[in-house]
């Protein structure tokens, strides 16, 4: 196989993923010569359409779904915005949505416009996290009321990969009758799920966090759930999402979504080992950096570490001088003046927030990429100290 | 990811004068680890006023860090009256210019360079005895009214993006608008508006506003014709109207709501409404 881009050590999965050379084999064709419309009578249409079953299958297979209980979207913020809305649109009488402090903003801001742009109609109860990232499930249990109409709750985090206990907070949902959403971007391919044993209702996933392309997600909706469009049109998805389908993609994500299953054990112990190789040597070489995120509870690709008393965009754009990808939650990196949300609710102090530096790998990573992060980064870090009038080394 | 020049890159990779000079004749230090960046100017001047070192230390991203060291370069062998004269605009010139949301690393220089000379000279830093208006950033009236003035500023973004004001909880955001009314003389209020960002408003604010517009910009015009209107409702971005007297009957009465009401609220109350009338 060759790589992607030989000049370039990825460590940004969980911005995005390189697309796996054999979904783009899966999807050329559909690029190419079998450019029919799924819905038509014809038979070259026809066939698209079978391989659009074939990729929702397969879709399923990964979530321990079923293929009916699968919508293809344009992305994860459809969604998410699909999933909440549904629930509000379902239960037009309930008025709460409980979320946490630190949902990606395609649910974040979502809830903020419901809450505000709509006069205060809604009201959002945003847990807390505790400095690891972790929920207080008392303080969850307490928020479920009988206004609730859903709960939204990221399975994995974005910044740090830590994993919300979304099955135990599904069940108590359920039971109360309050629908339950979970932005599983991040966790989906990277752990395992079996959508059947679990009370979860509506679930996210993006195509291009799993080695499929942009523009394609996927919202599971549970069968016997209820459930109103976000987008209305023809009758594509069983008129659950109108529009004409982005065949290419949907059958590149199906084949992803294979790959994922395939790859589950090697995501979980080669990538994990690579990951806390990574991890352990920056946390024991470089002094006064800390690690952000609960140790265990957590995705096994992702570090999200702090350097303290240096700022996060000038580490990135020296790491980039060798070729190395990665994030940051500081201010700078994000066009806004301050830092990640995220670490904000953990109480991560701003010394370290502006600090932050989130490698994300996948298994594409090999030990050599981070062996040679591990080389470069000290220095990196030690030459911003040098200019940092805080530094006291 | 942002568009830095080479200059920038240039000055970021291999930043020059760094470090702290001992016994400095002036220190300038600015910003704190909570804002996220920081700057300590150290100068070196001699007994004929001139700056014959500079050196600087700074923790912030890449555009502080250059702003900083492109500063140390730009001050050595002036005369300290001259180095006064450095304005913001002039540091990111000499880096070939800044992207727009990073202009206040080059103010952090500037304000760096007028703390150290205050220092030298003994006196009180004069921006920062005005009144302080963003509380999360610390930054005062006097501060927001000279980058208003010098570097042309026409909007509260251009505000927080020159000196981060209003970037933090955006409480601050009515005494900016304030200020920048202001400052900006010579202007009617009424043009302001335009060119305030977008920021949402609760329903509330949005009914009091286009209440206001209703009553100074549209009614009158109406009433010499021998109409009115009146607000019906308000619905998140929908505006609920009601035409009155001979706009009622007017067979113009929909170019009026779309045309005329709906472009005037769209530019002073919020660009997304949308009016209907009532039926």
């Amino acid at each position: 196989m060759a790589a992607a881009n030989p000049n370039v050590i990825y460590m940004d999965n969980n911005a995005t993923t390189r697309v796996a050379p054999e979904v783009v084999e899966a999807m050329m064709p559909f690029l190419t010569e079998s450019y029919g419309n799924p819905s038509s009578m014809h038979t070259f249409g026809g066939l698209v359409g079978q391989s659009i079953k074939d990729a929702r299958c397969n879709v399923a297979s990964l979530l321990g779904a079923e293929p009916e209980e699968i919508t293809f979207t344009s992305c994860g913020t459809e969604s998410d915005s699909t999933a909440i809305l549904s629930a509000l649109r379902t239960f037009p009488e309930k008025r709460h949505i409980v979320t946490t402090r630190v949902e990606h903003p395609a649910v974040k801001n979502l809830c903020e416009n419901l809450e505000t742009v709509t006069g205060h109609k809604y009201r959002v109860t945003r847990l807390k996290v505790d400095a690891e990232g972790m929920l207080d499930m008392a303080e969850y249990e307490a928020s479920l009321t009988e206004d609730t109409a859903i709960v939204s709750v990221m399975w994995a985090n974005n910044e740090t990969g830590v994993i919300f206990p979304v099955a135990e907070m599904a069940k108590m949902a359920k039971q109360r009758g309050i629908l339950f959403h979970t932005d599983a971007v991040q966790a989906v391919g990277k752990i395992a799920i079996d959508l059947k044993r679990l009370d979860i209702d509506f679930l996210s996933l993006s195509g291009h966090k799993l080695h499929a392309p942009k523009g394609v997600g996927v919202l599971y909706i549970k069968r016997g759930t209820l459930f109103v469009p976000f987008m209305e049109g023809g009758h594509q998805e069983h008129g659950r999402r109108g529009g004409t389908e982005n065949v290419a993609s949907i059958v590149g994500l199906g084949r992803a979504c294979e790959l994922a299953a395939e790859k589950m054990v090697d995501e979980n112990s080669r990538v994990k080992q690579l990951r806390d190789r990574l991890e352990g040597n920056l946390l024991e070489i470089i002094p006064k950096s800390m690690l952000n995120g609960h140790k265990t509870e957590r995705l096994p690709n992702t570090a999200n570490i702090s350097f303290e008393y240096v700022e996060g965009e000038a580490i990135l754009l020296h790491m980039n001088q060798h070729g190395i990808c990665a994030s940051s939650g500081s201010a700078c990196t994000s066009g806004s003046l301050e830092p990640s949300h995220v670490l904000r609710a953990m109480g991560v102090p701003f010394t370290a927030a502006h600090g932050s530096i989130r490698f994300s790998l996948s298994v594409y990573n090999t030990v050599d990429e981070v062996d040679l992060v591990i080389a470069k980064m000290p220095a990196i870090i030690e030459s911003l100290r040098k200019l940092s009038p805080f530094w006291k080394g | 990811m942002w568009e830095y020049t080479d200059k920038v890159q240039e000055h970021f990779l291999t930043p020059q004068n760094v470090g702290e000079i001992d016994n400095p004749s002036g220190t300038g230090d600015v910003g704190s680890l909570a804002c996220g960046d920081a700057l300590k100017l150290t100068l070196k001047i001699d007994t004929n006023d001139i700056i014959i070192d500079a050196k600087f230390k700074t923790f912030g991203c890449a555009s502080a860090i250059a702003s900083s060291s492109v500063l140390t370069e730009m001050v050595k062998g002036l005369k300290v009256d001259e180095a006064a004269k450095i304005t913001n605009e002039d540091i990111a010139q000499a880096l070939g210019g800044l992207p727009k949301e990073k202009m206040h690393c080059s103010v952090m220089g500037r304000e760096a360079l007028e703390a150290a000379i205050a220092d030298y000279r003994g006196l009180k830093l004069p921006m920062a005895e005005g009144e302080v208006v963003c509380e999360c950033f610390g930054v005062t009236d006097l501060e927001i009214i000279r980058a208003i003035k010098e570097s042309s500023l026409r909007s509260i973004e251009e505000i927080t993006n020159f000196t981060k004001a209003g970037g933090g909880c955006g409480k601050c955001e009515e005494k900016l608008r304030k200020i920048l009314i202001e400052t900006v003389s010579g202007k009617s209020e009424i043009s302001i508006p335009q060119i305030f960002p977008q920021k949402k408003m609760t329903s509330l604010q949005k009914i009091k506003k286009i209440e206001e517009v209703l009553e100074r910009e549209i009614r009158p015009g109406l009433k010499k014709d021998g109409g009115d209107i009146e607000l019906i409702d308000v619905d998140g971005d929908f505006v609920i109207v009601s035409l009155r007297g001979a706009c009622k009957s007017c067979s113009k009465s929909q170019t009026t709501i779309k045309e005329y009401v709906e472009k005037k609220l769209r530019e002073l109350v919020l660009a997304s409404l949308i009016v209907e009338e009532n039926n």
